[in-house]
């Protein structure tokens, strides 16, 4: 009497249908590469339970960033995610007088609860799928952040995320509102001598569904300007993100980060390889 | 940044390509032979994988298959009359979950692929059919 169960159970894993995982964003939330999307990590449908893990990397004109984390994803509507951020300075840390290869590092701690609609069913209304989510970050190298003027190494997020797929027109779109204090993601800290509250940004992805398993698109994410030392402008993407299954994905893309710790325009490419179920 | 500019304006150049205005959906899948081959190639599929087998099990395909066509050329604008139940009374009692819903779509798609409908057509058929997760998915 069991065994049809056990056994509809065991081939029923990973329902959703594929890239509705999206990919994994700097900070460890599911969305593209610089937004969280409301999607919710992983392929597990509203009876299961998904996950991912990522590692993530991005090589800019003067410095290296890296990403890695996990995600879980219950039933379709909590996530929970973990990502460890890092930021090597390179030659460009000597020039600031750190020195060469000088790192900075971020913790992500992140949920994410989906409030209503659905990304893929809802194709009769223009209901997308809304979430909100929270980030809790801390920073390392206290020092240094003082001194170039954050007010604080740890910072809390908050975000509401809308997601649209139009699948009649193969086109996803994603307007995420975020509430944040954080320099350069939070690496460089939170707050800053020019302002020490909480700003509104906005992060925006456009994808063009080509196939199944491919899809382009452009993204862009707003940041605080809130360090004297050193301004700060917003991040831009163009990206293919190529999912082989349920299991592996990879997304490449072309990034802008805007000048950091005034070393000139960061522009570069920018690899993220994620396996999860 | 003006190269990001001129990629955003490739891409909403590819977006804004018209589709063949007075051409119903059905026309563009192939008119009844054309959805025919689609839903002969789905059942196919429908009736061998694993994650169905207690759905189409009991279910006699020459039965199904005439009204799976009827349904499908509906639902494009075709010249057809379901006279099937509605999807949420066809389903009601089989506890049909998002996996299983969503095993019968991605058939679905290998199916397209097979008839060799374009990426982009096929997810026009599926924005029509999506919505009636909410009538079929029961559990």
């Amino acid at each position: 009497m069991f065994m049809p169960f056990c056994r509809g159970a065991l081939a029923q894993d990973s329902g959703r249908l594929l890239a509705t995982s999206g990919v994994s964003e700097i900070d460890g939330a599911a969305g593209g590469g610089l937004a969280p999307w409301a999607v919710i990590t992983g392929y597990g449908t509203r009876d299961q339970i998904g996950g991912n893990i990522h590692g993530t990397f991005a090589d800019t004109s003067d410095f290296l960033l890296g990403s890695a984390g996990a995600s879980l994803g219950l039933y379709d509507r909590l996530e929970l995610s973990y990502a460890h951020d890092w930021f090597d300075t390179g030659a460009a840390g000597a020039r600031l007088g750190l020195g060469r290869g000088y790192q900075f590092h971020l913790d992500v701690a992140g949920a994410k609860l989906r409030l209503l609609g659905d990304v893929v069913y809802d194709q009769d209304s223009w209901l997308p799928e809304i979430s909100v989510g929270t980030q809790f970050k801390a920073a390392d190298k206290h020092a240094v952040l003082n001194a170039i003027g954050a007010r604080s190494p740890d910072g809390v997020d908050f975000y509401l995320a809308a997601t649209k797929l139009f699948l009649s027109e193969s086109l996803l779109l994603d307007a995420t509102i975020r509430a944040t204090k954080a320099n350069q993601f939070g690496l460089l800290g939170f707050g800053g001598d020019r302002n020490r509250g909480y700003s509104a940004e906005f992060e925006g992805s456009a994808a063009l569904l080509l196939s199944r398993k491919l899809a382009v698109g452009v993204e862009i994410r707003t940041k605080p300007d809130n360090l004297g030392f050193a301004s700060e402008q917003p991040a831009y993407d163009v990206f293919a993100a190529y999912f082989l299954n349920k299991h592996l994905s990879a997304a490449l893309a072309f990034l802008s980060l805007g000048t950091i710790a005034r070393q000139g325009e960061q522009n570069g490419i920018y690899l993220s390889l994620q396996t999860g179920f | 940044m003006s190269k990001f500019v001129l990629i955003i304006c490739f891409l909403a150049t590819a977006l804004s390509v018209p589709a063949r205005a007075a051409e119903t959906l059905y026309q563009q899948l192939g008119a009844k032979p054309g959805i025919t081959r689609i839903v002969d190639n789905a059942l196919t599929l429908y009736f061998t994988d694993p994650r169905l087998h207690d759905d189409f099990d009991n279910i006699n395909r020459d039965w199904l298959a005439p009204r799976f066509v009827a349904f499908i050329c509906h639902v494009t604008d075709g010249p057809c009359i379901y006279k099937g139940r509605p999807m949420a009374a066809a389903h009601k009692g089989l506890h049909i979950n998002q996996a299983r819903f969503n095993a019968v779509v991605e058939d679905l798609q290998i199916a397209m692929n097979q008839a060799g409908i374009p990426f982009r057509m096929q997810n026009r058929l599926l924005a029509r059919l999506a919505p009636m997760e909410r009538d079929i998915v029961t559990r």
